[in-house]
């Protein structure tokens, strides 16, 4: 059981919470490996993929993450505008929970979206990603992942490389690192960077070169531009140079040293196709892990629900 | 809740001798070890099933293929029940067409055979489950039964039966445990 | 008709009196102000206990009326103003539609006129729909009754157009209200740029932006001799600007909102609506530097920016929620609660952040408690028990920043050109 109802933020889960979701995790990557990749676990349950802001990649993990579990998955997706100016957010919520769902995954492009739906619904709420706030289950999967490839969590220095001003997987990545007792560092050029990166809680750094030879970790950031009004960096040549993730760079590292990234990648820009494709790239693993702990999550929070023993 | 020890029914030698009775009957009834493989149901009943598997070993000299099932996501309480610990379930062998001798420590209401089978049945479709425990204690709330039993221990309701094995507890014994404040 | 209010601690630092006295009201006018007075025949008020000030006046109110008439109007401000202890407001142009033409500033005063329940001062709009681009009849408005300019909501995009502007409002002898926001840094946010802009996620709004326009407008009324008054100020280096321009001798006044005195950024970590602001709420450090320049006189008033908005409108993800909270009803409550009894500020201080600089800074005529004015008087129960609910509030709109807090000391009644607008806490109709 975790501490909390509701995942939507990293700080709503304590370090147990974080461990008991990965050792949970563990065995639904076995469920996901044989043959049946089915359990009766949440049959009967209802899960509303609450996706107000495209995405394939997410929707799909909560969605198979839901029906190996024998749960219902619905997807609700829609832009953000139209709820803003059709059906407003509260009203959505007020419907799902007339439908009694009993678990809302939403994603949405505005932050605090999670904690208005919290705030009105029975349903418990995990947060898929909300504007550039958080991404806790990215973050786990992120955990999850490093865990299962390098043994342990404690101690490994992980660089996070790119847009951490825009950056809700950063958000929650961070928080998640210190938690376990990891050291994460951010690496960006200053416009890239929020206002108080001292807040975050991870060590600044502005060149990645500098930083490179301590990493366990290259965790790189796709960099999006789509989303800042003026262009932060010169192009994304400079960027690529000073930035990515090349051949170069993975050779200049620790041999141990692994290269993660949430997806979908900018071939060429913050890392190169060559570095890509390389067996010490995870992203696929990532994917894998996704499901897992997607499920772990899931379980964990419908599960033992009616016991009221739990906070 | 407190309990105290009523009853140690059975000591160390016991257990011995009745886990060697076992596999003795299993190769009997199954006339050997040809397709035969045991899935112990963690956590004690994985131990129980790998010392079938060396007794078995020593008897017939064949090494029978040993599985360990965790049955946390397929319980009938998932709703009011969370395990707080679940392990990986790991069935190394192929299931199609095997003899398969569920393994666990004390049968009770028969719910959690119930959903070791619904588990080994994701797996694959067996030729036969059967199913082998170190205690019976009755009280069945479904039609499962053993085919192999240990030790028939009568039991009131309100008791417990806590099997210590020395893999994970130090030592073996099986103890009969009633309500503290009982006569 | 007339009206004695007697016994009650009269305080007015313009007309030199803070003693427990008598004030005695004829035809909406006070004749005298003094001890054991008597009247043949009239109303004697019983005001034991109570604290009696020139009538308050908000330099910051908008009355979404015409346009919005579903988040407030003339009427149901004006309540909400009467129930907060003032006698007047200053309304803001900011409508729909804009308040840029003399006939749109009758309108205005017509409906204070008729449904008003405390005086409604028009402020017209500086620009042609406060676009930035043209000026609007300045003269015309003025010869219609508007007292003061301003653009408030939007700022006066560049220094060319804010220069023309003041250059031609001094003419007029009007004072233009500058909303100091420099919208190509500021751009989409809706956070102070700092630790609520990194927490939250959400775009930030940095101080930078409010000290860039502040500065560049006051170097503009040094430039042009046009009387500038700066409206919310939110962050300590524009309250630093301000008292450097002040020093240097220039007619240079400012206000600060009590959301901006009493909360900072810690406070919208939960994503609640109602504290997003225009500017918005800034850090612990910030705020005490307002408060520091509210009581060495650096800050000249205190003004609500009272902003309405329906429910339902607030009631949307943070990014896309309207700015403001409303204020009429909390000012003085607030700057009892947090200013007053924690001796930071005296009575008349109060009297001077709240009901002579907001006249003077737009040249309005002097309310005094001295024979000869208006009879304008705010009277305080310096102990009424305040809790903010959305049921205490008597305007339309209940989007308030305090909702949930619990102050000390109201207004109980209000008289406006001697008649009882507020009475025993009750809005008069």
């Amino acid at each position: 059981m975790l501490s909390c109802r509701n995942i939507l933020t990293m700080d709503d889960l304590s370090a147990d919470d974080i461990v008991q979701i990965l050792d949970t995790a563990d065995s639904f990557k076995e469920v996901n490996e044989r043959r049946i990749k089915k359990l009766p676990t949440l049959r009967g349950r209802t899960v509303v993929n609450l996706f107000l802001e495209p995405s394939t990649r997410t929707r799909t993990s909560f969605e198979i993450a839901a029906k190996r579990l024998s749960a219902d998955a619905i997807n609700f997706t829609a832009s953000a505008s139209s709820t803003t100016k059709g059906e407003s957010l509260r009203d959505t919520a007020a419907t799902l929970s007339a439908m009694a769902c009993d678990l809302v995954v939403v994603r949405h492009c505005y932050a605090g979206a999670p904690q208005m739906l919290a705030g009105c619904m029975d349903a418990c709420v995990v947060n898929g990603g909300d504007g550039m706030h958080q991404h806790p289950t990215q973050a786990l999967l992120d955990l999850f992942t490093m865990r299962e490839k390098l043994g342990r969590l404690e101690g490994l220095t992980v660089g996070i490389v790119g847009d951490i001003a825009h950056s809700r997987v950063a958000g929650s990545l961070i928080p998640a690192l210190r938690a376990v007792g990891a050291r994460p560092i951010v690496v960006a050029p200053p416009t890239l960077l929020p206002a108080r990166p001292d807040l975050l809680g991870a060590e600044v750094a502005t060149s990645l070169d500098d930083v490179i030879g301590e990493l366990d970790v290259a965790y790189m950031l796709r960099v999006q531009f789509e989303r800042a009004a003026h262009m932060p960096i010169p192009s994304n040549r400079e960027y690529a140079m000073f930035y990515g993730m090349n051949a170069a760079r993975l050779a200049a590292a620790r041999p141990s040293m692994v290269v993660m990234h949430p997806g979908p990648m900018n071939r060429g820009v913050e890392i190169s196709a060559e570095v890509a494709d390389s067996p010490r790239t995870y992203v696929l693993d990532q994917v894998t892990s996704g499901v897992a702990v997607r499920m772990a999550i899931m379980y964990l929070l419908l599960g033992g629900a009616d016991s009221g023993s739990a906070a | 809740m407190a309990y105290r020890e009523k009853a140690e029914v059975m000591d160390a030698q016991s257990i011995d001798r009745a886990l060697t009775r076992i596999a003795h009957e299993i190769l009997e009834s199954n006339k050997g070890a040809d397709d035969l493989a045991l899935a112990g149901i963690l956590t004690r009943g994985a131990h129980v099933a790998r010392r079938l598997a060396d007794r078995i070993m020593t008897i017939e000299g064949t090494q029978v293929p040993v599985g360990s099932i965790d049955i946390s996501f397929y319980r009938d309480d998932v709703a009011t029940h969370l395990n707080p610990e679940v392990h990986r379930t790991d069935i190394p062998f192929a299931v199609d067409g095997m003899n398969v001798v569920l393994v666990d420590d004390v049968l009770y209401t028969g719910r959690t055979i119930r959903a070791a089978l619904d588990a080994l049945m994701d797996y694959g479709r067996p030729a036969s489950v059967q199913l082998a425990v170190l205690v019976d204690r009755g009280h069945r709330e479904l039609p499962i039964r053993a085919d192999y039993v240990g030790k028939n221990v009568p039991t009131a309701r309100r008791e417990r039966v806590k099997v210590a094995m020395a893999e994970h507890d130090g030592r073996d014994a099986v103890t009969i445990y009633e309500q503290d404040g009982e006569v | 008709m007339a009206l004695l209010l007697k016994n009650g601690h009269v305080i007015d630092p313009v007309a030199g009196v803070d003693a427990i006295c008598d004030v005695l009201i004829r035809d909406g006018v006070i004749v005298e102000v003094g001890t054991d007075l008597t009247m043949p025949k009239g109303e004697t008020v019983d005001c034991t206990q109570k604290v009696i000030v020139p009538g308050l006046i908000d330099a910051h109110t908008h009355l979404r009326e015409p346009g919005r008439e579903d988040e407030e109007t003339v009427a149901s401000g004006t309540r909400a103003a009467a129930h907060g202890g003032f006698t007047a407001v200053c309304a803001m142009p900011n409508t729909s539609p804009i308040c840029d033409t003399a006939s749109a500033v009758r309108f205005l005063e017509q409906r204070a006129a008729e449904q008003g329940v405390v005086r409604v001062h028009p402020i017209g709009a500086v620009t042609l729909g406060q676009g930035g681009e043209t000026l609007a009849e300045i003269g015309d408005m003025t010869a219609a009754g508007a007292v003061a300019f301003s653009d408030d909501g939007h700022a006066v995009p560049t220094a060319a157009m804010m220069r023309n502007a003041m250059d031609y409002i001094k003419a007029f002898d009007r004072t233009l209200i500058s909303h100091a926001e420099d919208t190509s840094l500021s751009g989409d946010g809706v956070v102070n740029e700092g630790a609520a802009s990194t927490m939250m996620g959400l775009p930030g709004w940095p101080a930078a932006a409010e000290e860039i326009a502040v500065a560049r407008d006051i170097r503009l009324a040094e430039l042009t001799g046009c009387r500038l008054h700066l409206a919310h100020l939110s962050t300590a280096g524009s309250v630093a600007l301000l008292r450097d321009a002040k020093r240097r001798g220039l007619a240079v006044t400012g206000e600060v909102t009590p959301h901006h005195l009493f909360l900072d950024e810690t406070a919208l970590l939960g994503y609640d609506t109602n504290l997003k602001m225009n500017p918005p709420l800034r850090t612990a450090r910030d705020r005490e530097a307002l408060v520091e320049a509210v009581c060495d006189g650096t800050v000249d008033c205190i003004a609500t920016d009272h902003a309405p908005h329906a429910r339902h409108e607030k009631d949307l993800e943070f990014e896309v929620a309207p700015f403001g909270t409303v204020g009429l009803e909390t000012a003085l409550s607030l700057v009892i609660t947090h200013l007053l009894r924690t001796e930071l500020v005296t009575w008349a201080d109060v009297v001077q952040l709240m009901a002579h600089a907001p006249r003077a800074a737009f040249g309005l005529a002097p309310v005094s408690l001295a024979a000869g004015y208006v009879g304008d008087i705010t009277i305080i129960d310096p102990e009424a028990k305040v809790e903010v609910t959305e049921d205490w509030l008597v305007g339309m709109s209940h989007n308030s920043a305090f909702l949930g807090q619990r102050l000390l000391g109201k207004a109980s009644d209000v008289l406006v050109g001697g008649y009882f607008a507020l009475r025993n806490g009750k809005v008069v109709q």
